[in-house]
């Protein structure tokens, strides 16, 4: 005969085990996260216009919240329905872990960098483009995306990194970035012809162990995190924060930096000068095999 | 109304002046702040009966790396067992019992973290919350460093490229946390930065440990496994003498 104490210890031993799977990295409570809502650190500066938390709770309510759910978490209604690599889950914005960022790997984004990314949408998944805001409501929910984390309580974003005026576009630069692209080893996920199929890229998870896809350059699809050369520079100099793709900026100098867009720019099928000159020189794609500096 | 002030004023000065001194005498006696009559806790990791099978990895995605391993493959380090059972890579630290100037002190030391035939040396890397470390490569091919903390414990994710030749990365991290790092392009490269509070150690290839600068007083040492999870003990430390824990983890 069990005792009174026992059933329950087994009953909530049960309800704590079958809980277990659902239980994610961010577990605020919702009045954790109410606490927040009207901190300093829950607004944002853009340009000259000032983004309120409060202000965005009806536009979150009505247009975020079925994919990114009432606590930010990424766990709204919709999110069970997304398989990634195909479909991405919606970001978790309790962690303040962001792909498309100005700022170094490992610190937060700016608040530009988030108002950017709402209007852009991300490509390749479910988050549209929401350009039809107006600036203020966009502003708003930036504020109101940072009242989720208390990372915006203690962190301040980090420092933007500087990106040299544009240079011509020359022979010399395309074979150049070349170079670059066999130095750092783009290839091993994103292939030598920028198709996605690298040794490496079979293998690829996110931070929370899902699958995830390399860009493929070739199918005319645009980066997530924009398609402007600028944007291309942002993101192999910065990593793509919460997946595999690593900062450069440690590594690949400013000048480098550009011959690597340039010759990115020669896989994609969109019509450039690069592509161009790309055929005129008859580049070959790298040599896996072949030893440093010498492709 | 004048006279009174004055006498405040003593009190104050008075009481100003005790608070000093105790400032100053806690600064002298505090048993933790450095030095003198700093002990130790040393023993051995066992592992009892059968070690798991650990897998031989293939690298021939990576020539660079196969060329490496040709002879002699490498095998999966979640589990390295010696012959005599002594349990490698496992961490030690106190988990309870440390106070002051023993919890918060930060080593100057920076342990290092290399990347090597596309293996991580070592496998484990322990440390002090805000301890510098170094992330080195003495390869020829591209890494990427990525530790996955979980951003709520206050160390944040980060993931940095590090081709041949590139300087060390030097960091550290705020929080305690057994932080799973790996290397996107090389799957197989799997490690932990072991982040704790206070005095640690790793075991050695015997199993053998010792935590070194443990000031006097009784604590419970824990020691962590990657896979078997954790052990805690009970030790005391005279002034200057040495504590003695010993652990066994069971196989699976």
């Amino acid at each position: 005969m069990r005792t009174r104490l026992q059933k329950w210890t087994l009953l909530l031993g049960a309800v704590a085990f079958l809980a277990l799977p659902l239980v994610s990295r961010a577990q605020l409570s919702n009045e954790q996260i109410k606490t927040w809502l009207n901190t300093p650190a829950a607004t944002s500066h853009i340009g000259n216009i000032t983004g309120h938390a409060p202000d965005a709770k009806y536009d979150y309510r009505r247009y975020c919240v079925g994919c990114h759910g009432e606590l930010g978490d990424g766990n709204g209604e919709n999110a069970k329905w997304y398989d990634p690599p195909m479909f991405p889950k919606p970001r978790d914005f309790q962690l303040a872990v962001f792909k498309c960022r100005s700022t170094p790997s490992g610190t937060l984004p700016t608040d530009q960098d988030l108002f950017d990314t709402i209007a852009r949408g991300m490509d390749r998944s479910t988050m549209p483009q929401w350009s039809t805001f107006t600036k203020e409501q966009r502003a708003n929910l930036v504020a109101w995306i940072k009242h989720f984390s208390p990372r915006w309580q203690t962190e301040k974003p980090g420092t933007p990194i500087t990106i040299p005026p544009e240079p011509e576009v020359t022979p010399e630069r395309i074979k150049a970035g070349r170079e670059v692209f066999a130095r750092v080893s783009c290839w091993k996920c994103h292939g030598v012809q920028g198709m996605a199929n690298g040794p490496s890229a079979a293998t690829l998870t996110d931070d929370l162990g899902r699958p995830i896809e390399a860009f493929n350059f070739t199918t005319g699809a645009r980066p997530k995190c924009g398609d402007t050369d600028q944007d291309i520079y942002r993101i192999f100099m910065t990593g793509l924060d919460g997946t595999p793709m690593p900062s450069f900026a440690d590594n690949i100098k400013p000048d480098e930096a550009w011959d690597l867009v340039f010759y990115l720019r020669t896989f994609m099928p969109q019509h450039s000068k690069e592509r161009e000159l790309a055929k005129q020189l008859n580049l070959k794609p790298v040599d896996p095999n072949a030893p440093a500096g010498q492709q | 109304m004048k006279e009174r002030s004055t006498k405040n004023r003593y009190n104050f000065a008075a009481v100003l002046s005790a608070v000093v001194l105790l400032c100053c005498g806690a600064l002298l006696l505090n048993p933790n702040v450095n030095a003198a009559g700093e002990g130790k806790i040393s023993g051995t990791v066992k592992l009892s009966g059968t070690a798991p099978h650990m897998r031989g990895i293939d690298m021939s995605k990576d020539p660079y790396c196969a060329k490496i391993h040709a002879s002699d493959p490498a095998h999966m380090e979640n589990v390295v067992a010696g012959s005599g059972g002594g349990l490698e890579y496992v961490v030690l630290y106190i988990s309870e019992g440390l106070t002051g100037g023993a919890l918060t002190a930060v080593p100057s030391d920076e342990p290092v973290f290399d990347q090597k035939g596309c293996m991580y040396t070592p496998h484990v890397l322990a440390m002090d919350v805000n301890q510098k470390f170094k992330v080195t490569t003495s390869d020829q091919t591209t890494h990427n460093i990525h530790p996955n903390p979980n951003p709520m414990t206050g160390n944040i994710p980060w993931n940095q490229s590090q081709p041949p030749g590139a300087a060390p990365i030097e960091k550290s991290w705020k929080a305690p946390e057994m932080i799973p790092v790996q290397c996107n392009i090389h799957p197989w490269m799997h490690g932990y930065f072991s982040v704790v509070k206070g005095p640690y150690a790793t075991t050695d290839a015997s199993g053998a440990y010792t935590i070194n600068n443990v000031p006097p007083g009784s604590y419970t040492v824990t020691a962590w496994q990657e896979e078997y999870g954790t052990q805690t003990a009970k030790v005391t430390v005279a002034a200057g003498g040495a504590g003695s824990a010993d652990f066994t983890f069971k196989g699976k």
